[in-house]
Protein backbone atom coordinates (compact mmCIF):
# COMPACT_ATOMS: atom_id res chain seq x y z
CA UNK A 1 0.00 0.00 0.00
CA UNK A 2 1.06 3.48 -0.94
CA UNK A 3 2.08 6.40 1.90
CA UNK A 4 -0.85 7.93 3.33
CA UNK A 5 1.12 11.07 3.26
CA UNK A 6 0.64 10.64 -0.31
CA UNK A 7 -2.72 10.41 -0.68
CA UNK A 8 -4.92 13.51 -1.58
CA UNK A 9 -7.52 14.50 1.28
CA UNK A 10 -10.76 12.94 -0.35
CA UNK A 11 -8.85 9.95 -0.92
CA UNK A 12 -7.37 10.08 2.81
CA UNK A 13 -11.26 10.78 4.27
CA UNK A 14 -12.67 7.71 1.67
CA UNK A 15 -10.30 5.12 2.86
CA UNK A 16 -11.40 6.38 6.65
CA UNK A 17 -15.05 6.23 6.11
CA UNK A 18 -14.63 2.97 4.46
CA UNK A 19 -13.09 1.48 7.38
CA UNK A 20 -9.80 0.53 5.79
CA UNK A 21 -7.41 2.94 7.15
CA UNK A 22 -7.01 3.60 10.72
CA UNK A 23 -7.19 7.26 11.23
CA UNK A 24 -4.22 6.98 13.94
CA UNK A 25 -1.77 5.70 10.80
CA UNK A 26 -2.96 8.78 8.42
CA UNK A 27 -2.22 10.62 11.63
CA UNK A 28 1.17 9.26 12.34
CA UNK A 29 2.33 9.09 8.53
CA UNK A 30 1.69 12.68 8.37
CA UNK A 31 4.09 13.28 11.84
CA UNK A 32 6.61 10.45 10.11
CA UNK A 33 6.48 12.37 7.36
CA UNK A 34 7.44 15.73 9.13
CA UNK A 35 10.32 14.28 10.73
CA UNK A 36 11.56 12.21 7.32
CA UNK A 37 11.52 15.84 5.59
CA UNK A 38 13.07 17.72 9.19
CA UNK A 39 10.50 19.52 9.74
CA UNK A 40 11.57 20.68 13.12
CA UNK A 41 13.81 23.37 14.57
CA UNK A 42 17.01 21.91 13.15
CA UNK A 43 15.89 21.49 9.42
CA UNK A 44 13.45 23.22 7.55
CA UNK A 45 11.84 25.26 10.84
CA UNK A 46 8.31 25.34 9.68
CA UNK A 47 6.71 23.39 12.29
CA UNK A 48 6.44 25.00 15.54
CA UNK A 49 4.32 22.18 17.79
CA UNK A 50 3.51 18.91 17.13
CA UNK A 51 0.74 16.80 18.58
CA UNK A 52 1.88 13.66 19.31
CA UNK A 53 -1.07 12.48 20.71
CA UNK A 54 -4.23 12.52 18.60
CA UNK A 55 -5.44 9.33 19.98
CA UNK A 56 -8.57 10.93 21.26
CA UNK A 57 -9.30 12.75 18.16
CA UNK A 58 -8.85 10.01 16.05
CA UNK A 59 -11.34 8.01 18.08
CA UNK A 60 -14.32 10.67 17.71
CA UNK A 61 -13.60 9.99 13.71
CA UNK A 62 -13.76 6.09 14.59
CA UNK A 63 -17.06 6.55 16.05
CA UNK A 64 -18.56 8.75 13.52
CA UNK A 65 -17.09 5.91 10.98
CA UNK A 66 -19.28 3.51 13.12
CA UNK A 67 -21.90 5.63 13.20
CA UNK A 68 -21.91 6.04 9.40
CA UNK A 69 -21.71 10.22 10.19
CA UNK A 70 -18.11 10.14 8.79
CA UNK A 71 -17.62 13.69 7.86
CA UNK A 72 -15.97 15.23 4.45
CA UNK A 73 -12.49 15.75 6.38
CA UNK A 74 -13.15 12.44 8.51
CA UNK A 75 -9.43 11.64 10.07
CA UNK A 76 -7.46 13.87 6.94
CA UNK A 77 -4.71 15.88 9.08
CA UNK A 78 -4.06 19.31 8.93
CA UNK A 79 -1.58 22.13 9.89
CA UNK A 80 -2.59 25.11 11.62
CA UNK A 81 -0.80 28.24 11.34
CA UNK A 82 0.53 29.71 14.79
CA UNK A 83 -2.42 32.65 15.17
CA UNK A 84 -5.21 30.61 14.80
CA UNK A 85 -6.45 29.49 18.31
CA UNK A 86 -6.48 25.56 19.05
CA UNK A 87 -6.93 24.29 22.88
CA UNK A 88 -4.38 21.74 22.64
CA UNK A 89 -1.33 23.16 21.07
CA UNK A 90 0.19 26.49 22.02
CA UNK A 91 -0.52 29.57 19.81
CA UNK A 92 2.15 31.84 20.03
CA UNK A 93 2.00 33.70 16.70
CA UNK A 94 5.68 33.21 16.24
CA UNK A 95 6.61 35.64 18.78
CA UNK A 96 8.28 35.54 22.29
CA UNK A 97 5.54 37.69 24.31
CA UNK A 98 2.76 34.79 23.87
CA UNK A 99 5.29 32.07 23.87
CA UNK A 100 4.04 28.77 25.45
CA UNK A 101 0.45 30.72 25.26
CA UNK A 102 -2.66 27.66 25.49
CA UNK A 103 -6.07 29.64 23.75
CA UNK A 104 -8.91 28.64 26.01
CA UNK A 105 -11.19 28.37 23.40
CA UNK A 106 -10.72 27.30 19.64
CA UNK A 107 -10.98 29.30 16.03
CA UNK A 108 -14.08 29.07 14.21
CA UNK A 109 -12.03 27.39 11.46
CA UNK A 110 -10.49 24.87 13.42
CA UNK A 111 -13.74 23.89 15.02
CA UNK A 112 -15.64 23.42 12.38
CA UNK A 113 -12.32 21.58 10.37
CA UNK A 114 -12.53 19.26 13.37
CA UNK A 115 -16.28 18.49 13.27
CA UNK A 116 -16.09 17.52 9.87
CA UNK A 117 -13.49 14.93 11.38
CA UNK A 118 -9.78 16.41 10.21
CA UNK A 119 -7.19 15.97 13.08
CA UNK A 120 -4.52 18.96 13.64
CA UNK A 121 -1.43 17.40 13.81
CA UNK A 122 0.53 20.45 14.16
CA UNK A 123 0.88 24.01 14.59
CA UNK A 124 3.20 26.16 11.72
CA UNK A 125 5.93 28.86 11.97
CA UNK A 126 5.21 32.09 10.48
CA UNK A 127 6.48 35.77 11.01
CA UNK A 128 5.91 37.35 14.01
CA UNK A 129 2.18 38.15 14.11
CA UNK A 130 1.94 38.02 10.84
CA UNK A 131 4.19 40.86 9.78
CA UNK A 132 6.69 39.73 6.63
CA UNK A 133 6.84 38.09 3.81
CA UNK A 134 9.33 35.03 4.26
CA UNK A 135 8.93 33.72 7.31
CA UNK A 136 12.38 35.30 8.32
CA UNK A 137 10.61 37.51 11.01
CA UNK A 138 9.77 34.60 13.39
CA UNK A 139 11.02 35.10 16.83
CA UNK A 140 11.68 30.82 16.83
CA UNK A 141 13.97 30.73 13.69
CA UNK A 142 13.74 31.75 9.97
CA UNK A 143 11.62 28.79 8.25
CA UNK A 144 13.51 27.18 4.62
CA UNK A 145 11.64 26.67 1.41
CA UNK A 146 11.63 22.38 1.01
CA UNK A 147 11.56 22.54 -2.74
CA UNK A 148 15.10 24.84 -1.74
CA UNK A 149 16.00 25.22 1.47
CA UNK A 150 18.46 27.92 0.91
CA UNK A 151 15.50 30.35 0.00
CA UNK A 152 12.31 31.27 1.96
CA UNK A 153 9.02 29.81 1.88
CA UNK A 154 7.49 33.34 1.46
CA UNK A 155 5.15 34.06 4.32
CA UNK A 156 3.45 34.85 7.01
CA UNK A 157 1.87 31.73 6.38
CA UNK A 158 5.35 30.18 5.03
CA UNK A 159 5.15 27.16 7.30
CA UNK A 160 1.85 25.70 6.40
CA UNK A 161 2.84 26.50 2.48
CA UNK A 162 5.88 24.36 3.32
CA UNK A 163 3.81 21.64 5.55
CA UNK A 164 1.71 21.37 2.22
CA UNK A 165 4.61 21.72 0.04
CA UNK A 166 7.01 19.25 1.94
CA UNK A 167 3.99 16.37 1.85
CA UNK A 168 2.89 16.60 5.60
CA UNK A 169 -0.49 17.17 5.26
CA UNK A 170 -2.76 18.33 1.87
CA UNK A 171 -4.33 20.58 3.70
CA UNK A 172 -3.40 23.68 6.06
CA UNK A 173 -4.76 26.80 7.61
CA UNK A 174 -3.37 30.51 7.05
CA UNK A 175 -3.72 33.94 7.35
CA UNK A 176 -3.49 36.98 5.17
CA UNK A 177 -3.82 40.25 5.84
CA UNK A 178 -1.33 41.64 2.38
CA UNK A 179 -1.08 38.25 0.52
CA UNK A 180 0.38 35.91 3.59
CA UNK A 181 -1.51 32.77 1.84
CA UNK A 182 -0.96 33.52 -1.76
CA UNK A 183 2.66 34.47 -1.87
CA UNK A 184 3.67 31.23 -0.09
CA UNK A 185 1.85 29.53 -2.23
CA UNK A 186 3.16 30.97 -5.11
CA UNK A 187 7.31 30.47 -3.78
CA UNK A 188 6.23 26.66 -2.26
CA UNK A 189 4.12 25.49 -5.44
CA UNK A 190 0.94 24.74 -3.35
CA UNK A 191 -2.96 26.01 -3.78
CA UNK A 192 -3.80 29.25 -1.59
CA UNK A 193 -6.59 30.66 -1.48
CA UNK A 194 -7.97 34.01 0.28
CA UNK A 195 -11.51 33.80 0.78
CA UNK A 196 -13.47 37.00 0.31
CA UNK A 197 -13.76 39.30 3.16
CA UNK A 198 -16.63 38.21 5.66
CA UNK A 199 -16.42 34.42 3.85
CA UNK A 200 -14.73 32.64 6.89
CA UNK A 201 -15.05 34.05 10.70
CA UNK A 202 -12.32 35.24 11.88
CA UNK A 203 -13.03 34.09 15.54
CA UNK A 204 -9.91 32.81 17.00
CA UNK A 205 -7.94 34.48 14.83
CA UNK A 206 -4.93 36.58 16.60
CA UNK A 207 -5.85 39.79 14.91
CA UNK A 208 -3.45 41.93 13.10
CA UNK A 209 -5.32 44.30 10.75
CA UNK A 210 -9.07 43.80 11.39
CA UNK A 211 -10.29 45.28 8.64
CA UNK A 212 -7.78 43.05 5.69
CA UNK A 213 -7.09 39.58 8.33
CA UNK A 214 -9.07 36.40 6.71
CA UNK A 215 -7.96 32.98 7.61
CA UNK A 216 -7.18 31.06 4.40
CA UNK A 217 -6.58 27.68 3.09
CA UNK A 218 -3.58 25.50 1.62
CA UNK A 219 -3.96 22.60 -0.57
CA UNK A 220 -1.87 20.51 -2.37
CA UNK A 221 -4.34 20.35 -5.33
CA UNK A 222 -7.17 22.43 -6.17
CA UNK A 223 -9.56 19.72 -4.66
CA UNK A 224 -7.99 19.74 -1.33
CA UNK A 225 -7.87 23.75 -1.13
CA UNK A 226 -12.01 23.52 -2.26
CA UNK A 227 -12.41 20.97 0.32
CA UNK A 228 -10.83 22.30 3.24
CA UNK A 229 -12.88 26.30 2.37
CA UNK A 230 -16.06 24.40 1.91
CA UNK A 231 -15.50 23.29 5.55
CA UNK A 232 -14.24 26.71 7.34
CA UNK A 233 -16.92 28.79 4.89
CA UNK A 234 -20.00 30.53 6.30
CA UNK A 235 -21.87 32.70 8.78
CA UNK A 236 -20.28 32.96 12.05
CA UNK A 237 -22.40 34.45 15.14
CA UNK A 238 -19.16 34.98 16.65
CA UNK A 239 -17.99 37.11 14.55
CA UNK A 240 -19.61 40.37 12.83
CA UNK A 241 -18.38 40.88 10.18
CA UNK A 242 -18.57 37.77 8.82
CA UNK A 243 -21.51 37.24 5.92
CA UNK A 244 -24.86 34.89 6.23
CA UNK A 245 -23.89 34.54 1.97
CA UNK A 246 -24.87 30.91 1.00
CA UNK A 247 -21.22 28.62 0.88
CA UNK A 248 -21.37 26.95 -2.57
CA UNK A 249 -20.06 23.36 -3.23
CA UNK A 250 -16.64 24.46 -3.61
CA UNK A 251 -15.38 20.98 -5.19
CA UNK A 252 -18.25 20.46 -7.75
CA UNK A 253 -16.85 23.33 -9.68
CA UNK A 254 -14.57 20.65 -11.23
CA UNK A 255 -17.47 20.17 -13.39
CA UNK A 256 -17.12 23.66 -14.83
CA UNK A 257 -16.22 25.01 -17.80
CA UNK A 258 -14.47 27.86 -19.02
CA UNK A 259 -16.47 28.72 -22.22
CA UNK A 260 -17.41 32.25 -22.30
CA UNK A 261 -15.73 33.22 -19.26
CA UNK A 262 -14.41 36.68 -19.57
CA UNK A 263 -10.85 36.89 -18.20
CA UNK A 264 -9.24 40.09 -17.62
CA UNK A 265 -5.43 40.84 -18.17
CA UNK A 266 -4.93 43.89 -15.63
CA UNK A 267 -1.45 45.57 -17.05
CA UNK A 268 -0.38 47.12 -14.03
CA UNK A 269 0.40 43.26 -13.35
CA UNK A 270 2.14 42.66 -16.43
CA UNK A 271 4.95 45.85 -15.68
CA UNK A 272 7.73 46.48 -18.26
CA UNK A 273 10.50 45.26 -15.74
CA UNK A 274 8.48 41.89 -14.64
CA UNK A 275 10.83 38.59 -14.67
CA UNK A 276 10.35 37.85 -18.25
CA UNK A 277 10.29 34.15 -16.85
CA UNK A 278 7.43 34.80 -14.91
CA UNK A 279 5.85 36.64 -17.71
CA UNK A 280 6.49 34.03 -20.12
CA UNK A 281 4.73 31.12 -18.14
CA UNK A 282 1.63 34.15 -17.77
CA UNK A 283 1.38 33.84 -21.23
CA UNK A 284 1.18 30.10 -21.47
CA UNK A 285 -1.44 30.12 -18.89
CA UNK A 286 -3.65 32.80 -20.64
CA UNK A 287 -2.84 30.65 -24.37
CA UNK A 288 -4.36 27.30 -22.29
CA UNK A 289 -7.26 29.58 -20.82
CA UNK A 290 -8.25 30.68 -24.23
CA UNK A 291 -7.98 27.31 -25.97
CA UNK A 292 -10.26 26.30 -23.10
CA UNK A 293 -13.12 28.76 -24.32
CA UNK A 294 -12.17 31.88 -22.24
CA UNK A 295 -12.34 35.40 -23.71
CA UNK A 296 -8.97 37.34 -22.80
CA UNK A 297 -9.45 40.53 -22.47
CA UNK A 298 -6.67 43.46 -21.40
CA UNK A 299 -7.65 45.49 -18.49
CA UNK A 300 -6.59 48.16 -16.28
CA UNK A 301 -7.03 48.74 -12.64
CA UNK A 302 -5.26 52.16 -12.13
CA UNK A 303 -4.65 52.64 -8.75
CA UNK A 304 -2.64 49.75 -8.43
CA UNK A 305 0.44 51.26 -8.00
CA UNK A 306 -0.31 52.88 -4.54
CA UNK A 307 -1.45 49.62 -3.09
CA UNK A 308 1.49 49.28 -1.21
CA UNK A 309 1.90 52.92 0.17
CA UNK A 310 -2.14 52.56 1.45
CA UNK A 311 -1.41 49.00 2.67
CA UNK A 312 1.29 49.73 4.62
CA UNK A 313 -0.36 52.63 6.55
CA UNK A 314 -3.71 51.20 7.32
CA UNK A 315 -2.12 47.82 8.23
CA UNK A 316 0.20 49.02 11.03
CA UNK A 317 -1.82 51.95 11.82
CA UNK A 318 -4.78 48.69 12.67
CA UNK A 319 -1.74 46.67 14.11
CA UNK A 320 -0.54 49.30 16.70
CA UNK A 321 -4.37 49.29 18.37
CA UNK A 322 -4.45 45.59 17.72
CA UNK A 323 -1.59 44.46 19.59
CA UNK A 324 -2.29 46.92 22.38
CA UNK A 325 -3.64 43.88 24.66
CA UNK A 326 -0.13 42.28 24.58
CA UNK A 327 1.04 44.02 27.61
CA UNK A 328 1.91 41.45 29.95
CA UNK A 329 -1.37 41.06 32.29
CA UNK A 330 -3.93 38.68 30.87
CA UNK A 331 -1.32 36.20 28.84
CA UNK A 332 1.93 35.42 27.43
CA UNK A 333 4.92 37.16 28.68
CA UNK A 334 5.32 39.36 32.04
CA UNK A 335 8.63 41.03 32.56
CA UNK A 336 8.27 43.34 35.92
CA UNK A 337 9.33 47.29 35.85
CA UNK A 338 9.08 49.81 37.26
CA UNK A 339 5.04 49.55 37.99
CA UNK A 340 2.55 49.11 36.04
CA UNK A 341 4.11 51.05 32.84
CA UNK A 342 7.64 49.98 33.05
CA UNK A 343 5.88 46.53 33.41
CA UNK A 344 4.19 47.43 29.86
CA UNK A 345 7.05 48.70 28.60
CA UNK A 346 9.07 46.30 29.56
CA UNK A 347 7.26 43.56 28.25
CA UNK A 348 6.73 44.64 25.11
CA UNK A 349 10.52 45.89 24.34
CA UNK A 350 11.32 42.28 25.51
CA UNK A 351 8.38 40.19 23.66
CA UNK A 352 7.87 41.95 20.34
CA UNK A 353 10.56 41.56 17.64
CA UNK A 354 12.27 44.45 15.69
CA UNK A 355 9.53 44.09 12.53
CA UNK A 356 6.53 44.21 15.32
CA UNK A 357 8.23 47.10 16.69
CA UNK A 358 8.56 49.14 13.60
CA UNK A 359 5.30 48.51 12.27
CA UNK A 360 4.07 49.22 16.05
CA UNK A 361 5.14 52.48 16.18
CA UNK A 362 4.76 53.02 12.15
CA UNK A 363 0.94 52.82 13.07
CA UNK A 364 1.17 54.44 16.21
CA UNK A 365 3.19 57.42 13.87
CA UNK A 366 0.65 57.69 11.09
CA UNK A 367 -2.38 57.79 13.52
CA UNK A 368 -0.97 60.23 16.19
CA UNK A 369 -2.47 64.05 16.29
CA UNK A 370 -1.28 65.94 13.44
CA UNK A 371 -0.40 63.05 10.96
CA UNK A 372 -4.04 61.29 11.13
CA UNK A 373 -5.15 63.43 7.74
CA UNK A 374 -2.28 63.06 6.03
CA UNK A 375 -1.84 59.64 6.22
CA UNK A 376 -3.81 57.18 7.49
CA UNK A 377 -7.40 59.90 6.37
CA UNK A 378 -5.41 59.17 3.19
CA UNK A 379 -5.02 55.96 2.87
CA UNK A 380 -8.29 55.16 3.60
CA UNK A 381 -9.61 57.36 0.48
CA UNK A 382 -7.00 55.71 -1.75
CA UNK A 383 -8.60 52.77 -0.82
CA UNK A 384 -11.63 53.64 -2.12
CA UNK A 385 -9.92 54.01 -5.42
CA UNK A 386 -8.17 50.70 -5.30
CA UNK A 387 -11.40 48.98 -4.15
CA UNK A 388 -13.39 50.87 -7.41
CA UNK A 389 -11.18 50.17 -9.70
CA UNK A 390 -11.85 46.15 -9.01
CA UNK A 391 -15.68 46.69 -8.96
CA UNK A 392 -15.40 49.01 -12.14
CA UNK A 393 -13.69 46.06 -13.86
CA UNK A 394 -16.22 43.20 -12.98
CA UNK A 395 -19.17 45.43 -13.91
CA UNK A 396 -17.91 45.80 -17.21
CA UNK A 397 -18.37 41.87 -18.02
CA UNK A 398 -15.52 40.76 -16.67
CA UNK A 399 -15.79 37.55 -14.26
CA UNK A 400 -12.12 36.81 -13.17
CA UNK A 401 -8.78 38.55 -13.26
CA UNK A 402 -5.26 36.70 -13.59
CA UNK A 403 -2.24 37.78 -13.05
CA UNK A 404 0.90 36.65 -11.29
CA UNK A 405 0.83 35.79 -7.69
CA UNK A 406 4.56 37.50 -7.41
CA UNK A 407 6.67 39.76 -8.98
CA UNK A 408 9.34 36.76 -8.51
CA UNK A 409 9.99 33.23 -7.44
CA UNK A 410 11.30 32.64 -3.68
CA UNK A 411 14.36 34.84 -2.94
CA UNK A 412 17.33 33.54 -0.58
CA UNK A 413 17.22 33.99 3.25
CA UNK A 414 18.67 36.99 4.08
CA UNK A 415 18.08 38.71 0.48
CA UNK A 416 16.09 41.46 1.36
CA UNK A 417 17.39 43.42 4.54
CA UNK A 418 15.65 46.74 4.03
CA UNK A 419 12.13 46.69 5.24
CA UNK A 420 10.35 47.91 1.95
CA UNK A 421 11.99 46.20 -0.22
CA UNK A 422 10.46 43.53 1.73
CA UNK A 423 7.17 45.19 1.98
CA UNK A 424 7.24 45.05 -2.29
CA UNK A 425 6.51 41.39 -2.24
CA UNK A 426 3.28 42.05 -1.56
CA UNK A 427 2.90 43.93 -4.47
CA UNK A 428 0.29 42.36 -6.63
CA UNK A 429 -1.45 40.29 -3.97
CA UNK A 430 -2.68 42.96 -1.27
CA UNK A 431 -5.24 44.78 -3.80
CA UNK A 432 -7.48 41.91 -2.93
CA UNK A 433 -7.24 42.64 1.17
CA UNK A 434 -7.65 46.29 0.56
CA UNK A 435 -10.54 45.45 -1.75
CA UNK A 436 -12.30 42.93 -0.15
CA UNK A 437 -12.43 40.47 -2.79
CA UNK A 438 -11.30 36.89 -2.88
CA UNK A 439 -8.39 35.80 -4.78
CA UNK A 440 -5.89 32.34 -4.97
CA UNK A 441 -2.70 31.26 -5.94
CA UNK A 442 -2.02 28.20 -8.08
CA UNK A 443 1.41 26.40 -9.36
CA UNK A 444 1.58 26.95 -12.86
CA UNK A 445 5.11 26.07 -13.82
CA UNK A 446 8.75 26.78 -12.96
CA UNK A 447 11.81 28.79 -13.47
CA UNK A 448 15.09 27.64 -12.23
CA UNK A 449 13.42 25.05 -10.65
CA UNK A 450 11.71 27.23 -8.07
CA UNK A 451 7.93 27.27 -8.53
CA UNK A 452 5.49 30.15 -10.05
CA UNK A 453 2.10 30.80 -9.05
CA UNK A 454 -0.48 32.32 -10.72
CA UNK A 455 -3.28 34.19 -9.45
CA UNK A 456 -7.33 34.58 -9.76
CA UNK A 457 -8.50 37.72 -8.63
CA UNK A 458 -12.56 37.51 -8.49
CA UNK A 459 -15.95 39.87 -6.94
CA UNK A 460 -16.99 39.39 -3.91
CA UNK A 461 -18.16 36.05 -2.61
CA UNK A 462 -17.76 34.33 -6.26
CA UNK A 463 -14.64 31.84 -5.06
CA UNK A 464 -16.77 29.49 -7.24
CA UNK A 465 -16.03 31.24 -10.08
CA UNK A 466 -11.81 31.52 -9.69
CA UNK A 467 -12.50 27.32 -8.40
CA UNK A 468 -13.96 26.48 -12.04
CA UNK A 469 -10.97 28.00 -13.57
CA UNK A 470 -8.19 26.85 -11.41
CA UNK A 471 -9.83 23.56 -12.06
CA UNK A 472 -9.91 23.68 -15.59
CA UNK A 473 -6.60 25.06 -15.69
CA UNK A 474 -4.88 22.38 -13.44
CA UNK A 475 -6.46 19.15 -15.82
CA UNK A 476 -4.31 21.45 -18.75
CA UNK A 477 -1.30 22.42 -16.73
CA UNK A 478 -1.21 18.62 -15.41
CA UNK A 479 1.08 17.24 -12.33
CA UNK A 480 4.38 18.73 -13.85
CA UNK A 481 3.00 22.34 -12.32
CA UNK A 482 3.10 20.75 -9.22
CA UNK A 483 5.77 19.34 -8.12
CA UNK B 1 7.52 65.51 7.27
CA UNK B 2 10.53 63.94 8.62
CA UNK B 3 10.28 61.92 11.21
CA UNK B 4 12.72 63.15 14.42
CA UNK B 5 14.00 61.64 17.39
CA UNK B 6 11.54 63.15 19.92
CA UNK B 7 8.84 62.04 17.50
CA UNK B 8 10.00 58.35 17.71
CA UNK B 9 10.24 59.00 21.69
CA UNK B 10 6.64 60.12 21.63
CA UNK B 11 4.82 57.68 19.68
CA UNK B 12 7.27 55.07 21.41
CA UNK B 13 5.57 56.30 24.55
CA UNK B 14 2.20 55.90 23.24
CA UNK B 15 2.98 52.66 22.19
CA UNK B 16 4.35 51.71 25.51
CA UNK B 17 7.36 50.35 23.76
CA UNK B 18 10.85 51.04 25.59
CA UNK B 19 13.56 51.79 22.81
CA UNK B 20 17.08 52.34 23.52
CA UNK B 21 19.05 54.90 22.35
CA UNK B 22 20.80 53.23 19.57
CA UNK B 23 17.54 51.49 18.43
CA UNK B 24 15.18 54.44 18.74
CA UNK B 25 17.85 56.32 16.36
CA UNK B 26 17.98 53.60 13.95
CA UNK B 27 14.12 53.73 13.85
CA UNK B 28 14.31 57.54 12.76
CA UNK B 29 15.99 56.42 9.60
CA UNK B 30 13.97 53.62 9.45
CA UNK B 31 11.17 55.29 9.93
CA UNK B 32 11.66 58.14 7.60
CA UNK B 33 12.66 55.35 4.62
CA UNK B 34 9.07 53.86 5.17
CA UNK B 35 7.20 57.50 4.96
CA UNK B 36 9.29 58.61 2.03
CA UNK B 37 7.81 56.07 -0.18
CA UNK B 38 3.95 57.13 1.15
CA UNK B 39 4.48 60.54 -0.35
CA UNK B 40 2.95 59.65 -3.55
CA UNK B 41 -0.19 59.59 -1.66
CA UNK B 42 -0.48 63.01 -1.34
CA UNK B 43 0.05 63.87 -5.01
CA UNK B 44 -3.65 61.78 -5.55
CA UNK B 45 -6.57 64.00 -6.21
CA UNK B 46 -8.73 62.65 -3.23
CA UNK B 47 -11.46 65.75 -2.83
CA UNK B 48 -15.06 63.95 -2.54
CA UNK B 49 -13.79 61.06 -2.00
CA UNK B 50 -15.27 58.65 1.03
CA UNK B 51 -12.88 56.67 3.44
CA UNK B 52 -13.25 53.55 3.71
CA UNK B 53 -14.79 52.85 6.82
CA UNK B 54 -15.25 49.18 6.81
CA UNK B 55 -14.80 46.40 3.71
CA UNK B 56 -17.30 44.05 5.20
CA UNK B 57 -20.59 44.25 2.83
CA UNK B 58 -22.97 43.93 5.37
CA UNK B 59 -22.54 46.62 7.79
CA UNK B 60 -22.48 45.59 11.57
CA UNK B 61 -25.17 43.15 12.71
CA UNK B 62 -26.58 42.69 15.88
CA UNK B 63 -27.16 39.53 18.16
CA UNK B 64 -29.73 39.72 20.87
CA UNK B 65 -27.79 40.10 24.49
CA UNK B 66 -28.55 37.01 25.95
CA UNK B 67 -27.01 33.42 26.84
CA UNK B 68 -24.07 32.41 28.72
CA UNK B 69 -20.70 33.40 28.21
CA UNK B 70 -18.67 30.69 26.09
CA UNK B 71 -17.03 28.00 28.30
CA UNK B 72 -13.11 28.43 28.10
CA UNK B 73 -10.91 24.97 27.77
CA UNK B 74 -8.67 26.31 30.62
CA UNK B 75 -8.57 28.19 33.66
CA UNK B 76 -7.33 31.80 33.48
CA UNK B 77 -4.32 31.00 36.12
CA UNK B 78 -3.29 28.34 32.83
CA UNK B 79 -2.71 31.18 30.76
CA UNK B 80 -2.29 34.44 32.68
CA UNK B 81 1.32 35.82 34.02
CA UNK B 82 -0.67 36.11 37.56
CA UNK B 83 -3.40 35.76 38.92
CA UNK B 84 -5.67 35.59 42.85
CA UNK B 85 -9.28 34.40 42.86
CA UNK B 86 -10.05 34.71 39.34
CA UNK B 87 -8.83 38.09 39.05
CA UNK B 88 -5.65 39.25 36.79
CA UNK B 89 -3.15 40.81 38.84
CA UNK B 90 -1.09 43.98 37.98
CA UNK B 91 1.59 45.71 39.81
CA UNK B 92 0.52 48.49 41.63
CA UNK B 93 -0.40 52.09 39.99
CA UNK B 94 3.20 54.05 41.12
CA UNK B 95 2.44 57.44 42.21
CA UNK B 96 4.97 59.13 40.38
CA UNK B 97 3.24 57.99 36.64
CA UNK B 98 2.15 60.70 34.79
CA UNK B 99 -1.24 60.56 34.45
CA UNK B 100 -0.98 63.41 31.24
CA UNK B 101 0.79 60.85 29.23
CA UNK B 102 -2.32 58.45 28.96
Amino acid sequence: MSNAADWSAAELRDAIARGELDPRDAARAALDRATAVGAGREGLNILLYQDDDCTERCRAVEYSVRDGTAGALAGVPVVVKDNIATTRLPTSCGSRILEGYVSPYAATAVARLEAAGAVVVAKSNMDEFAMGSSTENSAFGPARNPVAPDRVPGGSSGGSAAAVASGIVRIALGSETGGSVRQPAAFCGVVGVKPTYGRVSRYGLVAFASSLDQIGVFGRDVNDAATALRTIAGLDPRDSTSAADPVPDYPAAARGSLVGVVIGRPREYFPADLDPRIRTQCDRVLDAMRALGAEIRDVSLPHTGLAIQVYYIIAPAEASSNLARFDGVRYGLRIEGDGLRGMYEATRSRGFGPEVTRRILLGTYVLSAGYYDAYYRKAQQVRALIAGDFSKVFASGVHLLFTPTTPTPAFELGAKSDPYDMYLSDIFTCTANLAGVPAMSLPIGRVDGLPVGGQFIAPHFDERQMFVAAYALERVLGAEAHR
Amino acid sequence: MAVSLEDVRHVATLARLGLSDDRARALVAELNTILEHMDVLSKVETDGIEPVAGIGAAGTPLRPDSGPPDSLAHPIDAFAPRTADGFFLVPRLSTHEDPEEA
